[in-house]
């Protein structure tokens, strides 16, 4: 752990990497995953009048792509705090 | 057609003032909009940079078509902006410089690597710009009885004014005013069709909703009604999952790495507004294309409602008087829009059974009655204001929308291009004591060329018509090309310029290859590398270039200190300093607050 005034340049790095890697995660999880390879299981559930991986494919991997990148903005803003980068 | 004429002239003068206002008075200002656009105004510009005429015109056409099918354009045109907030748009302003070949050139310290760089953004950026400049010939013979050929110099002119006069500071305000015209083209008769067709105001919820006044859900009564007529289920599709997977990831990581689209964000002031301007691009994106999906199961709907089994009312004959008769006698008369399209030739009846009534079938014809209508996929955005019987305005409104789409996106493609031209080849490569007004004069210069280098291509193309044919190629190359050597290069300091190149050409000639060989080269489906079709091959490849990179630069020396370096900074905002042989050429952007 580094004090706030000094610039943690490597554990900035790694932190950003590992947030990065469980950010594509769900980022796959909801488009490759939900709305591709488990379409067929998830269209017995339905949202709606819409079958679950059908409505994945066509929206609901659209409104987590956004949520993810706020997310991402807010975390890397509590990360640049933590390690002490500018930003 | 008078309101649409109002409606392009107000939005035509709207360009051209706001390109009188933002004048470029340096490079800075030409090339990346002096770096100082506000995170949300380039969230909003990069949103109508993004979406082309395909996005607004066609999308929605294609998957009442396509159905499920469709889905790999609403995944992969909108996964792939969180590729690039995550793992390209800070770095790559952090990088501070002008273009996409700034960055590959510099980080692998070599112009070979900097001219196939350029070779990779001119190739995909003509390619996608014939389709912009067609679209807007198409809207312009459609709709305002000009002929097409007139109406792409029109829009050449138009796109001339604000892109040779403003450059990227002038792209970027006036894309923000296409956004605005274009959303609420797009909106306003979705909203219409949702509350006629389930009730409900919202179209992302009446999607998900039942069918009004019934207590079906709408998406089971579409499936009915096109399984019916001989068609696949509207949720289904037969395309293999390998394939689908594959066509996603290229359009995804294409999406990423398009030059058009990476040099929005050499615009915003910092990393942390990069990443926040992905985020309301996205959000500005998403608007549209949650909508389009409703929008083309309404329309898919509509079409077969009012136009299967009606009786076809020939040019010659009193519209009205006929169609009182076909009423009076139980039957459904042509509705007047078709009448009124079929003129544009999106929409084609052949009368094969003789018997005057126009059947609308599917593959798997269920009576033996052949299909006799033709739909083109544009038409359903086009005609949907008439098909839901709005006021004229509409229409009009709809048509300045198309056109907003179509001219945001070849500005940001011409920036693209001039640059291209004017900075990585003459003051990056050839010429390199160049001064920075005589690059302004060349970048003006360049951006004229293009302009009209561009408006040619849509003069010829449409006369070749293999505009949607090569637009795989666009997504193929910047995925397997581009965004491999970009990714490597900020994630790998180890990544040198031998993998760089090798990566990079290997993309190129093998997407090329495969793309060419199959669209032109008469190769048929079942010889398809693991069943892969074109539009998706450059998903493959890119694992290829990504993994060729590996192994040729581990195979050979690593990159120099100041480029080690110099990775080490653009990974940490803030840190950024110039390095030797990495910043020799040009120094980064100060950093601004």
């Amino acid at each position: 752990m580094s004090d706030n005034n000094q610039t943690d340049a490597k554990g900035y790095w790694s932190a950003t990497v590992r947030l990065t890697l469980s950010l594509l995660a769900v980022w796959f999880v909801v488009s490759f995953g939900a709305g591709i390879l488990f379409r067929d299981f998830l269209d017995q559930f339905a949202i709606g009048g819409a079958p679950l991986g059908f409505w994945f494919a066509q929206q609901g991997s659209i409104y987590v792509f956004v949520a993810l990148i706020f997310y991402y903005c807010w975390a890397m803003a509590r990360l640049e705090r933590k390690f002490g980068v500018k930003g | 057609m008078d309101w649409t004429l109002f409606f392009v002239v107000t939005t035509f003068a709207l360009y051209i003032g706001i390109a009188i206002w933002a004048r470029a008075g340096s490079t800075d200002d030409f090339y990346v909009a002096g770096h100082d656009v506000h995170p949300t105004v380039n969230g909003m510009a990069t949103a109508a940079d993004w979406m082309s005429a395909a996005s607004f015109l066609s999308m929605a056409g294609l998957i009442a078509f396509l159905g499920y099918g469709g889905s790999v354009y609403l995944m992969g045109w909108t996964g792939g902006y969180v590729l690039l907030a995550v793992l390209l748009a800070p770095f790559l302003r952090e990088f501070g410089k002008f273009t996409v070949p700034d960055f590959v050139g510099d980080r692998y310290y070599s112009d070979i690597a900097r001219i196939i760089a350029v070779i990779c953004a001119l190739f995909v950026s003509f390619t996608y710009i014939a389709g912009q400049m067609k679209g807007v010939g198409v809207a312009f013979s459609g709709f305002l009885g000009v002929d097409f050929n007139i109406g792409i110099i029109i829009g050449m002119v138009i796109v001339f004014f604000y892109a040779v006069l403003g450059g990227m500071k002038g792209v970027t305000y006036t894309q923000v005013a296409q956004y605005c015209v274009l959303i609420f083209a797009y909106t306003v008769p979705a909203i219409f069709m949702s509350l006629i067709i389930t009730g409900n105001p919202i179209p992302q919820l009446g999607f998900i909703g039942n069918a009004a006044g019934e207590d079906i859900s709408m998406l089971q009564k579409l499936n009915g009604v096109v399984t019916d007529l001989g068609f696949q289920e509207y949720t289904q599709t037969d395309k293999s999952m390998f394939d689908v997977f594959a066509i996603t990831g290229a359009l995804m990581f294409g999406t990423a790495g398009l030059p058009h689209v990476i040099i929005r964000f050499f615009t915003v002031p910092s990393a942390k507004a990069a990443r926040l301007s992905a985020g309301w691009a996205l959000i500005f994106i998403a608007a549209l294309y949650t909508t389009a999906p409703a929008v083309g199961a309404f329309a898919r709907i509509n079409f077969i409602d009012t136009v299967n089994e009606a009786t076809y009312i020939q040019d010659g004959e009193d519209y009205e008087a006929r169609a009182a008769e076909i009423e009076a006698a139980g039957g459904k008369p042509v509705p007047t829009w078709y009448k009124t399209w079929e003129r544009t030739g999106l929409l084609e009846y052949e009368d094969k059974n003789g018997d005057g009534i126009m059947q609308y079938r599917g593959p798997n014809t269920p009576d033996g009655i052949a299909n006799e209508v033709n739909p083109n996929n544009d038409i359903f955005v086009l005609a949907n204001p008439q098909i839901a019987q709005l006021p004229a305005w509409v229409i009009g409104l709809v048509v300045a929308g198309g056109l907003a789409a179509a001219l945001s996106t070849a500005a940001g493609l011409l920036m693209v291009i001039s640059s291209a031209v004017s900075h990585d080849l003459c003051r990056r490569t050839f010429f390199k004591d160049m001064d920075d007004k005589t690059e302004l004069r060349v970048a003006r210069g360049a951006a004229a060329g293009a302009v009209v280098a561009a408006g040619l291509l849509g003069i010829f193309s449409a006369q070749l018509g293999f505009v949607a044919q090569v637009v795989a190629f666009a997504f193929g190359l910047a995925s397997a090309s581009l965004f491999p050597v970009i990714f490597l290069g900020i994630f790998w300091k180890r990544m040198n310029k031998e993998g760089a190149i090798v990566a990079m050409l290997f993309g190129l000639v093998s997407t090329f290859a495969y793309i060419v060989y199959f669209k032109f080269g008469g190769g048929t489906a079942d010889q398809y590398l693991f069943g892969v079709s074109p539009e998706g091959i450059g998903f493959v490849f890119m694992w290829v270039s990504i993994g060729l990179g590996i192994v040729i630069s581990s195979a050979t020396d690593a990159p120099p200190q100041d480029i080690q370096d110099l990775v080490e900074d653009i990974r940490v905002p803030g840190t950024r300093q110039s390095h030797g042989i990495a910043d020799a050429g040009m120094p980064p952007a100060e950093p601004s607050a």
